[in-house]
């Protein structure tokens, strides 16, 4: 599967990163690793440094300060390997677009296909494993927009299946999720660990955090506290980054949703 | 008169079954092109690159070059000039769009009123189809040809960008190669459109289609099918329509696009305005199988 990559570096290696918008720090010295099979919650509040720290790992933006390394090597190598696999939040979905399940779980297969993209036999069996494993089998021809909330995250995951993805990024995974769909996806999230996946999820609600993740990040553009996920969601901790200076937060906010989209 | 004299009538003129062949080609490669347009947002620019493109086609005129490298280069001069102010700028896109295509069109103008003799300005806003020689016909089915073979070769690619740019780029595609085609795309479709409809209505072939399949599909290759479908029968109707009411050809060709949008706005089934107002008066009001739990 992924022998080439080099297994004893951690999957995520970010160093003394700091990132500013404007006159804003986005993030200030945050430094964060990820071994093989582990998921990590990166916990704050909004405008805390996730979607900034989730962009610089994803290569949309080039730290001025300090490095980020995935598997090894550049984040840049690891994308063109398909080592990588994101899951947007709801919001930045256009859940009318027309496309059906299965599209958009082959979409995980573009990659390492020819230039057209046409779909060999093996790759639509590989759509069709992915699926059956996060159980959207029978939804497959539906479009993603007639999906409820949690089957609607579980075509992502099905996609990071498909591309066979060593990193899985989670974008607010349980917004907009029951608890029953948050059970299964937290199973499967497990089981994909248990393959030596591993799994960055990033998130403001706490309550999933312990029974999903085996180590925790709480971040507020500083790290505040990292390991067990018992030690670090301490009242302690929680009320430095959920308590402290909220109008500052809304600037760090501000900030850091001004920097994408547009051509 | 009957059916037959109805359709052949039309065809015994030359300039008739010129103005279809381009007409249609046109409309085809449009529609093809608009569903990614649509998708994308990128309407605005499909209506900015159509009116950039006057100063090409003015001094294409005045150098004695096909008009349809000088609409190219400008057409593509205003997408790169667009990306440059853009990202340089705080400013949104649609602003910077609105800036630089208003400046190019400006230029045109200036450009045709300093050389009156040599330009038919009427010809060129609103499109002269009537008027098309074999060679311009040639031209358009060609270039026509190659911008559809690029875009459905390119077709999944396209529709991955317009859907999830982030996992484009995050699976190590070229998000903004595939920008850059889409655009130069664009500027082909353009070129291809201006005989037909000229300047000024080019930007409705490049987005009625596309809205109008929109409404009507869930599937993105269905929704190719559907507008192709759909242009092909408003463009055919829009030539006679011109015919025997005597009206202007692209505004025709354009009307009948409007009325197709208009008629699937109110009629297509489940989503038309009309079964819409049914369910909500209707007896078994608004109870629609929707999303399974």
């Amino acid at each position: 599967m992924t022998t080439d990559a080099d297994t004893h570096a951690p999957v995520l290696d970010v160093r003394h990163l700091s990132v500013r918008y404007n006159e804003v720090h986005a993030l200030d010295d945050v430094s964060v690793t990820l071994a093989v099979g582990r998921i990590c919650g990166l916990i704050g509040v909004n405008g805390s440094g996730k979607s900034t720290l989730f962009k610089a790992l994803m290569g949309l933006l080039v730290p001025r300060e300090g490095s980020v390394e995935l598997f090894g090597t550049t984040t840049a190598q690891a994308r063109k390997r398909g080592l990588v696999a994101y899951m947007p939040q709801a919001e930045e979905v256009d859940w009318t677009f027309p496309v059906s399940v299965s599209d958009v779980v082959a979409m995980g297969l573009y990659g390492r296909l020819g230039p057209a993209r046409r779909l060999g036999s093996s790759d639509r069996a590989a759509v069709g494993d992915a699926l059956e494993r996060v159980g959207l089998t029978a939804l497959r021809k539906r479009q993603i927009g007639q999906l409820s909330g949690g089957q609607r995250k579980r075509v992502f995951i099905a996609r990071s299946i498909a591309q066979d993805a060593r990193l899985l990024l989670l974008d607010e995974p349980f917004a907009g999720v029951d608890q029953a769909s948050e059970r299964t996806m937290t199973e499967l999230l497990k089981a994909l660990r248990d393959e030596g996946r591993s799994v960055l999820v990033s998130t403001h609600d706490l309550a999933g955090v312990p029974a999903l993740c085996d180590e925790a990040v709480l971040l507020h553009r500083r790290v505040l506290a990292s390991g067990e996920p018992s030690q670090v969601l301490t009242h302690g901790n929680l009320a430095r980054a959920f308590g402290a200076a909220p109008a500052d937060a809304a600037a760090a906010g501000t900030a850091a949703s001004t920097s994408d989209g547009g051509f | 008169m009957d059916v037959l004299t109805f359709l052949l009538e039309p065809l015994q003129y030359g300039f008739l079954t010129r103005a279809l062949a381009v007409t249609v080609a046109a409309a085809v490669v449009a529609a093809v092109l608009s569903c990614w347009l649509i998708l994308m947002g990128w309407s605005l620019m499909g209506d900015a690159v159509s009116h950039a493109v006057l100063p090409g086609v003015a001094l294409a005129y005045i150098l004695g070059i096909p008009f349809s490298i000088g609409a190219f280069v400008f057409g593509a001069g205003a997408v790169a000039l667009i990306g440059v102010v853009r990202s340089t700028t705080k400013l949104k896109a649609d602003t910077v769009i609105g800036v630089v295509f208003t400046a190019l069109f400006a230029s045109g103008l200036a450009i045709v009123s300093a050389t009156p003799s040599q330009i038919d300005l009427m010809h060129i806003l609103f499109g002269n189809v009537l008027g098309v020689s074999a060679g311009d016909v040639w031209q358009v089915l060609v270039l026509g040809a190659v911008t559809l073979a690029v875009l459905l070769f390119k077709r999944r690619d396209l529709t991955l960008l317009a859907f999830d740019r982030t996992h484009a780029h995050v699976i190590g595609l070229n998000i903004r190669l595939l920008s850059a085609l889409l655009l130069g795309l664009l500027a082909l479709t353009v070129v291809v459109g201006l005989q037909a409809v000229g300047i000024i209505l080019v930007v409705a072939m490049l987005i009625t289609p596309g809205a109008t399949a929109f409404l009507l599909s869930r599937s993105f290759d269905r929704m190719l099918v559907i507008a192709v479908v759909l242009t092909v029968a408003a463009s055919v109707a829009g030539i006679y329509a011109s015919y025997y009411l005597d009206i202007s050809t692209g505004a025709a060709v354009v009307l009948c696009q409007a009325l197709v949008f208009a008629a699937v706005y109110l009629f297509a089934r489940p989503d038309g305005m009309l079964w819409r107002a049914r369910r909500r008066t209707g007896p078994r009001s608004g109870s629609r199988a929707r999303a399974a739990a």
